[in-house]
């Protein structure tokens, strides 16, 4: 059957579409500040959120985007004082997200673990139409304040101080670029899921920098890669019958090692001709006696 | 009568219980090119930083352009000492000089054309005009350092604050900074610099002022060089300085 047949799975290909356009398109920033991590810390405050939304039988994406948002505002201003008691505030906030999260869960009327595992791991059949039109709205917003912001949020996130004796307003675009990480965590978490949504911010990223000279060119370079890892992953899910969201990290990790392998070779071949053409320059000098001789 | 560029009056900064800055007081006048000249730990980079407004004080008062609650900012070009540690995803020379143009322009604008050109002249203004679409990384120590000087120069500013400008630079780079140095103050610019050492930059400086132990010591003439340092074929060379490419680069 072909994978066009179902609308499940055409709704599954846009949303992990939009996703993949998305989340490097925001996640450059987290990599840029050496916080490649903080997309993971957010999704598991996010659990949190799913647990309540289930517990007041409210939609859990709304509920994950308002506790994600808090939480990742939280590790905003902990981030900001830059002391090292800040990173067991970050621990602290991590792990009771996720722990609130499973009780809640089990509290609520959906307890069985399934459902658990689809928003831990993401699944091709759980995004409905409404779902997806929050995917895709949610999604226009990070990424057009995400495009549309670039030169401010590019020199905020490349050289703090700078930024903030240049006159930018830091802490406000410090504080946007957490709550569009919250955002982004939560439109993904149903596709591929609470745990693995940082991968797609962060891998694709890590692709495109190993090949682009500039920061917009990484930019546009990373959000073709996360499309292309996302759309392939779809496909790939159907056909062989796996995660979603596994599926498409694992792509996005292949990816990244395809092309370290292509940079590597690259280099090892201009070396090679690099010291062939320099051979001649550094031929072997005569022995001493030779030279004597001569004298 | 136009108030002073920069006015601190008896600025305490401590962090922690420790005092960093004692009852400094200090005028910077436009057109005045002051160094601010230190031992490392003497608290002259505190001193800058705090009338950047990146230290608060304890007590004291900091005027910049006659306000004290200055907010002006393109008004000021800010040259710290090296590449931010944020620098993970790669960046051209000519987005890192741009981002110098962003808060002028408005954060919610993208760069127009007459943003494209004056990131054109504060480049050729440093000597890297051919090196706009090349990896910052892939610069020497003295090419980055001159990417952030033209960084600051982008917005046209009327003061530049320079935080050690020409630590651990090689000849050629130290060179065009004190021609673009010299420019800027041509132009009318003021200039407070915090250094080691002044070398090439000596001509161009007006004032010296010389920090110690969170104190002003000494405050006039570039005092002239002491000991061994005073030496004429004396180089003064840091070994912990990374490496220049100059004469191994490609």
């Amino acid at each position: 059957m072909s994978i066009f047949a179902n609308e499940f799975m055409i709704r599954a290909l846009i949303g992990a579409v939009v996703i993949g356009l998305t989340a490097p398109a925001l996640g450059i920033y987290l990599v840029q500040r050496r916080m490649s991590l903080i997309g993971d810390g957010v999704g598991h405050v996010a659990l949190t959120g799913v647990g309540v939304g289930l517990l007041l039988d409210r939609s859990p994406v709304l509920t994950a985007v308002i506790v994600s948002a808090i939480g990742a505002i939280a590790i905003e201003l902990i981030r900001e004082r830059g002391r090292t008691s800040g990173d067991v505030a970050l621990a602290l906030l991590f792990y009771g997200g996720i722990a609130g999260g499973v009780m809640l869960v089990g509290l609520s009327g959906s307890r069985s673990n399934a459902n658990l595992m689809t928003y831990l791991f993401g699944s091709l059949a759980t995004t409905s139409r409404s779902d997806l039109v929050l995917i895709i709205v949610l999604g226009a917003v990070v990424l057009g304040l995400a495009l549309g912001l670039r030169p401010a949020l590019f020199a905020a996130s490349h050289d703090e101080e700078y930024a903030r004796v240049s006159g930018l307003p830091v802490r406000a675009l410090n504080l946007l670029v957490a709550v569009l990480t919250a955002v982004t965590v939560t439109i993904s978490m149903r596709a591929v899921g609470l745990l693995l949504v940082s991968a797609l911010m962060v891998v694709p990223v890590a692709t495109a920098q190993q090949v682009a000279r500039g920061f917009v060119a990484t930019m546009g370079l990373a959000m073709v890669l996360g499309v292309a890892a996302a759309g392939s992953g779809v496909w790939l899910a159907w056909e062989i019958d796996t995660a979603l969201g596994a599926t498409i990290v694992v792509l996005a990790i292949a990816g990244f090692l395809l092309v370290a392998l292509g940079v590597a070779a690259v280099r090892a071949v201009r070396k090679r001709a690099a010291l062939r053409a320099a051979r001649p320059v550094a031929a072997e000098p005569e022995p001493h006696e030779v030279v004597l001789d001569r004298g | 009568m136009t108030a002073p560029v920069v006015e601190v009056t008896k600025a305490v900064v401590g962090y922690d219980d420790r005092i960093v800055l004692r009852d400094v007081s200090l005028t910077v006048e436009r057109g005045d090119v002051v160094a601010i000249l230190g031992a490392n730990g003497s608290g002259k980079s505190t001193l800058v930083r705090s009338i950047l407004r990146l230290v608060p004080l304890s007590a004291g008062e900091i005027t910049l352009f006659g306000d004290r609650r200055f907010k002006s900012w393109e008004r000021v070009g800010y040259v710290p000492q090296r590449i931010g540690a944020g620098a993970g995803v790669p960046a051209t020379v000519a987005e890192v000089v741009g981002s110098g143009l962003v808060a002028r322009r408005g954060i919610f604008r993208l760069p127009r054309a007459a943003d494209r050109a004056a990131v054109a002249r504060a480049l050729a203004a440093v000597g890297l005009a051919d090196r706009a679409g090349d990896p910052v990384a892939s610069l020497s120590g003295g090419q980055q350092q001159r990417t952030l000087i033209a960084r600051a120069l982008a917005g046209q500013p009327e003061l530049l604050v320079l935080d050690e400008p020409t630590a651990g630079v090689d000849a050629a780079s130290q060179a065009a900074f004190a021609g673009a140095l010299g420019e800027f103050v041509a132009g009318g610019g003021t200039v407070l610099l915090v250094a080691h050492e002044l070398g090439p930059l000596k001509p161009v400086i007006s004032r010296c002022v010389v920090v110690h132990h969170g104190e002003i010591a000494h405050e006039g003439h570039v005092p002239a060089p002491a000991g061994h340092h005073a030496d004429p074929g004396h180089d003064h060379v840091h070994p912990h300085a990374p490496a220049e490419q100059g004469m191994w680069g490609a």
